[in-house]
């Protein structure tokens, strides 16, 4: 009786070793799979989440692992009319604006150029607009902010708007080719022929086809100025005052609330445009990017 | 006017723009950097060797740390994303790398300088898994704080190029050494690797650029020695309105970008002449 028991109990596994060996390899799999994941979320959200705690924390000191207390007394100060976010949020906002209308003002006909016409010196030209990408900015911010000095730049709006767009005229320019690359040469040729000008048929066929890759160049320049730091820094501050430089002044300040929130209002553009840049950069687009 | 007069005209605005605010200030950085007030002299630049060599040398520690701690972790998400078979794992991780790709290098410094605190999420959670007595709680606001920084932020951007590569290549070979009963890992290293070196070293390249000029993460993580000469240049400029021994910094972290630079120029054209 009991050697059957033992039996039944062993066969399975007695049988064929291998298979049941095999489900526990899974489930190892499945546990590893799922604890890698998971440090991976806690490593990209832990930071998020930790400012989004110290947004709401009026009272957190060591070695309390959680706020003392909650309220939105900081957003109160931060947005009350005395507060200055308000006027940096503003200030951010104008630039930001400025720096795109000026940076697609540039970089359309230069788009275009490079991307329909027979340029001559095509990759020298390439070249000389990959450079401020492959060269460090600080050491041209610098000295960028002593000749605005003599100018009488440095400190006003027209300042920050001119370092903001050669930080953003590289992107611009790189996406504004590609979007223009992607317009089919034909359908332009067609208007011509059809007795439309070269004006025209820029305006009524060829831009609006490049329309979605031109938005969202405009958008990355857009978020580019909104973003930056080191330029304004040297450029704008202590008159100017935008968003990043009130961050960085609250949170040498050791007003952490201050900082979160403002990191906040940084943060939502930032992420919205991760979640919603495949739908304006279509693939055709990003293959002609760098081209 | 044809073809090449009126692209030039085109190309001018933009063009001037880039030579008035971009290489004419580079240029002057560069006088300023061997000028001081006894003409032509490399003074500046013993000066900024003898004041910052600590801190010349810890930058490229620090950025080539980070460049590869960046590498490894984009092949590591590409590699998974590429020969990963399940599906609702393929799913998650894909949702979930992107999310630090556009958000700004000083709202992550800020991040991290609430998470890495002693009183910070990470040494809370360690603690509250039992992982760790209360007593050792780390202040990882060091040099530390700058590479996981670094890698937080700019990881995303490099995967992205390299799941992007990765994506493209051709299927065949991967079955074939599937079929012959290759690791996972054995095909990431042997197979994958080898055909988007050109992506991830281009990635590698402008992370590099992109991380040398970055003054936010250190002033907000750690601006005392060791640190990166981003935090030295400003100090010079805002402390002692010092902009020969700024500059001379500026031209050391150029030299510095510009080799790395050079590879990435080599890279890329030798990519296109490929794909031409």
């Amino acid at each position: 009786m009991t050697t059957k028991v033992v039996a039944t109990l062993i066969r399975p596994g007695a049988m064929l070793p291998g298979t049941a060996l095999v489900p526990v390899l899974k489930w190892g799999r499945v546990v590893m799979r799922a604890l890698a994941l998971g440090l991976l979320a806690f490593a990209i959200f832990g930071p998020l989440v930790n400012m989004l705690l110290w947004t709401v924390a009026e009272s957190w000191y060591f070695p309390a692992k959680w706020p003392v207390r909650y309220g939105f007394a900081y957003w109160e100060r931060v947005f009350s009319p005395r507060g200055n976010a308000l006027e940096s949020l503003f200030n951010s906002v104008v630039i930001a604006f400025s720096t795109v209308c000026l940076s697609l003002a540039l970089a359309i006909p230069a788009g275009y150029a490079i991307a329909r016409l027979r340029l001559p010196w095509r990759s020298v030209i390439m070249l000389l607009f990959l450079l401020p990408q492959a060269f460090p900015n600080l050491p041209v911010y610098i000295n960028v902010a002593r000749i605005f000095y003599d100018y009488g730049l440095n400190g006003t709006f027209t300042g920050v708007v001119l370092v903001h767009t050669v930080h953003g005229l590289v992107y611009a320019i790189w996406i504004a080719t590609a979007a223009f690359a992607a317009v089919d040469p034909t359908l332009e040729e067609a208007a011509r022929i059809s007795g439309a000008g070269p004006l025209r048929s820029f305006f009524d066929v060829t831009l609006p086809l490049a329309l979605p890759g031109l938005m969202a160049s405009a958008i990355f320049v857009f978020l580019e100025s909104l973003d930056e730091f080191t330029a304004t820094f040297f450029v704008g501050a202590p008159q100017v005052n935008t968003l990043p430089l009130l961050l960085y002044t609250a949170s040498g300040g050791g007003n952490y609330q201050i900082a979160s929130i403002t990191a906040l209002i940084l943060l939502v553009p930032s992420i919205a445009f991760m979640l919603l840049v495949e739908r304006f950069l279509k693939a055709d687009v990003l293959a002609k990017v760098g081209h | 006017m044809n073809h090449r007069t009126l692209g030039l005209f085109l190309v001018a605005p933009a063009l001037a723009t880039i030579v008035a605010f971009f290489l004419y200030p580079l240029g002057y950085s560069l006088i300023s950097a061997f000028t001081t007030t006894s003409g032509f002299s490399f003074g500046n630049i013993h000066k900024a060797i003898e004041l910052y060599q600590n801190d010349i040398l810890f930058t490229v520690i620090i950025i080539g740390l980070s460049t590869a701690l960046i590498a490894l972790c984009s092949i590591a998400i590409g590699g998974y994303l590429t020969l990963g078979e399940n599906p609702a794992a393929l799913t998650i991780l894909n949702w979930l790398y992107r999310w630090p790709l556009f958000i700004p290098f000083i709202v992550a410094g800020q991040l991290m300088r609430t998470f890495l605190a002693k009183n910070g999420m990470l040494n809370n959670t360690l603690v509250s898994l039992g992982l760790m007595a209360p007593a050792d709680a780390v202040n990882f606001l060091d040099w530390r704080g700058i590479v996981i920084t670094f890698v937080w932020k700019q990881t995303p951007f490099v995967a992205l190029l390299v799941a992007g590569a990765m994506a493209s290549i051709d299927r065949g070979t991967i079955e074939a050494a599937r079929n012959l009963g290759a690791s996972r890992l054995r095909i990431l290293l042997e197979i994958v690797v080898p055909q988007i070196k050109a992506s991830l070293t281009v990635g590698m390249t402008l992370s590099f650029v992109t991380m040398m000029s970055v003054l936010s993460v250190p002033l907000m993580i750690n601006a005392q020695t060791p640190t990166t000469i981003t935090a030295n240049m400003a100090f010079r400029i805002n402390a002692y309105g010092d902009y020969g021994v700024a500059n001379a910094l500026g031209v050391i972290s150029i030299l510095l970008t510009g080799g790395v630079a050079w590879l990435y120029l080599r890279q890329a054209s030798r990519e296109k002449g490929i794909s031409a």
